[in-house]
């Protein structure tokens, strides 16, 4: 067998670890198996590389790759290593970004490498595809990372004609792109670059933050597919199955969670969502009565309760208040008392956020409900523990026609025999809207901090 | 049009299909460690990136390409780090209690 068909072969295994990989996550039980697994073939197929032979040469610069290879290794670790899991979708983000970073500069590499030969028009086409998607996905990452970290505002940023240039500025990405072709003037492919930097950038700007995650699983779609363009161009099958996976199971995720939040994708991705408070249900009804009490009347109605299903929402991260939930939780089931976690699928800051925040907190995996399970649990449950939600148990959603969430799916706390409402304030929650479940007879209202509401909570059950 | 190209789409089109198949069947509860492993899959550009910093002639190559090794093993480090931190935490209900039990409890 040659050499170079050993590297193919290589390079096979390498791509069937990626596949499988992706089938391990069908389940908890095998996924982290799966993950090792792609980390070895990922390490055969970079050891692989370095016994590749280019135009009949073996690779140049070996000590200057593994120097590259050790810088990245070593900020890549630590920040991997201790980074919290509530900061884990703007970490995401920027690891997206710098994978966007890295295709688009291996096709402007390559480029540079093969220009002075005339390539054919379709490589020069796969270049600058790679070199538009691979940027777009870097600066928007690095937005998006900005918004989640909150270096800048959460809000959409918006400006008079924002659409109309964005349209302009995608519109004039492809002329260039179209002009390089015909002309093969390559001085153009960095004007192309800086384009795509600039679209990148105003392109995630007016994405309000709590459709960062829609978005951030689509950049990484975008990522993918640039490292799949770079595989068309370096005539690589390994880069272009893995990017592929990932373009397909980016988009895939994108669709699915525009359709949790009950929205087009469109709709998540240049309607500015959230900028303006909305009028809708806001006329007075603000006047009406609330019921309020105390964690310890919320102890007491817990303790008697036979089922409670816990409905957590991203201001339990935010209050840091996962692990005292958690012991709630295991004090009620000591009681002998149902306890499970209803799980809204845009809840927390990425698809599936939530249940990483609570399976650190050690809540077994059996124990967190998709959406549909969860509400025909509710139809039994004595109380609906609300901490942190808002708008996911809005029932705004399913009833006013005019609300900006009309149509998405929600939890519907309001099937169980009472309502816990932990919440700080009577403030709307991030789309600005009212929530008729407060105003609910079923409800009572525990105001304060989660994290300090729960601790007294658990107090009292403990102590009754 | 070469037959390379077209062997390239074939891979292409045959790919889509097995990764919307294999993703499809992802429950929601594992989304972000999917969108965080698949994000290390996509660090496979550092085979690339090794590539065109291989067979680099001149110094603008040498610099971008460097540049590429340095974001591409970032990305591929960071991703399966990270993916495994998630994962591990995943446990199951603990079936009987288990010794070690006592070591944490306060």
């Amino acid at each position: 067998m040659s050499r170079g068909t050993l590297i193919d072969l290589l390079y096979l295994v390498s791509a069937t670890t990626f596949i499988l990989a992706l089938k391990g996550l069908g389940s908890p039980k095998r996924a982290r198996l799966g993950n090792g697994v792609a980390a070895v073939g990922m390490l055969i197929a970079v050891v692989a590389t370095f016994f590749t032979r280019v135009d009949g040469h073996a690779l140049h610069h070996v000590l200057l790759i593994i120097i590259a290879m050790i810088l990245g290794v070593v900020v890549a670790v630590p920040t991997a290593r201790f980074v919290r899991m509530t900061a884990m979708p703007q970490l995401v983000a920027i690891f997206n970004g710098v994978g966007g970073g890295a295709a688009a500069l291996v096709s402007i590499t390559e480029f540079v490498h093969i220009h002075s030969t005339r390539p054919a028009t379709y490589v020069t086409l796969e270049v600058l595809l790679g070199v538009l998607i691979g940027t777009v996905s870097f600066s928007g990452s690095a937005i998006a990372f900005a918004k989640l970290q909150e270096l800048m505002t959460g809000r959409p940023v918006t400006y008079p004609g924002q659409q109309i240039i964005n349209a302009l500025l995608g519109g004039a990405g492809l002329v260039l792109i179209i002009v390089i072709l015909v002309s093969g003037q390559t001085t153009l492919l960095w004007i192309l670059l800086a384009l795509a930097f600039v679209l990148g950038i105003a392109f995630v700007l007016p994405i309000g933050g709590a459709d960062v995650p829609v978005l951030i699983s689509l950049l990484n779609s975008f990522t993918g597919l640039a490292v799949a363009a770079s595989g068309f161009t370096l005539g690589s099958n390994l880069l272009i199955v893995a990017g592929t996976l990932v373009g397909a199971s980016g988009i895939l995720l994108t669709r699915l969670m525009s359709k949790a939040m009950g929205r087009s994708l469109s709709n998540v991705l240049f309607s500015a969502f959230g900028s303006v408070i909305t009028a809708s249900g806001a006329s007075g009804v603000d006047a009406r009565p609330v019921r309020s009490g105390s964690a310890e009347d919320a102890a007491v109605l817990l303790s008697f309760a036979s089922r409670v299903v816990i409905i957590p929402g991203y201001g339990l991260a935010v209050a840091q208040a996962q692990h005292v939930l958690r012991e709630l939780g295991e004090e009620l089931e000591k009681k002998g008392i149902e306890v499970v976690y209803a799980i809204h699928p845009v809840a927390g800051r990425m698809p599936g956020h939530m249940n990483v925040l609570l399976a650190e907190a050690n809540v077994p995996y059996e124990k967190l409900l998709e959406l549909d399970e969860a509400n025909s649990e509710l139809q039994t449950a004595d109380v609906a523990l609300v901490v942190g939600a808002n708008d996911t148990v809005n029932p705004a959603a399913k009833d006013d026609k005019n609300s900006p969430i009309y149509g998405m799916p929600i939890i519907n706390a309001d099937l169980a025999e009472n309502v816990l409402f932990l919440k700080r304030s009577m403030r709307p929650g991030f789309a600005g809207i009212e929530n008729e479940l407060l105003y609910n007879p079923k409800t009572t209202l525990i105001f304060g901090d989660a994290k300090d509401t729960l601790t007294k909570i658990v107090g009292a059950v403990k102590a009754g | 049009m070469g037959n390379a190209l077209l062997q390239y789409a074939t891979v292409l089109m045959l790919t889509i299909f097995v990764g919307i198949e294999i993703i499809a069947k992802v429950p929601s509860i594992l989304h972000t460690p999917l969108m965080s492993g698949s994000n290390a899959i996509h660090g496979v550009i550092l085979v690339g990136a090794m590539l065109v910093l291989g067979s680099a002639n001149t110094t603008l190559e040498d610099v971008l390409g460097f540049l590429a090794v340095v974001l591409a093993t970032l990305n591929v480090v960071g991703g399966f780090v990270v993916t495994d931190r998630m994962l591990e935490m995943f446990k199951a209900k603990p079936k009987a209690p288990t010794p070690k039990k006592d070591e944490v409890s306060s």
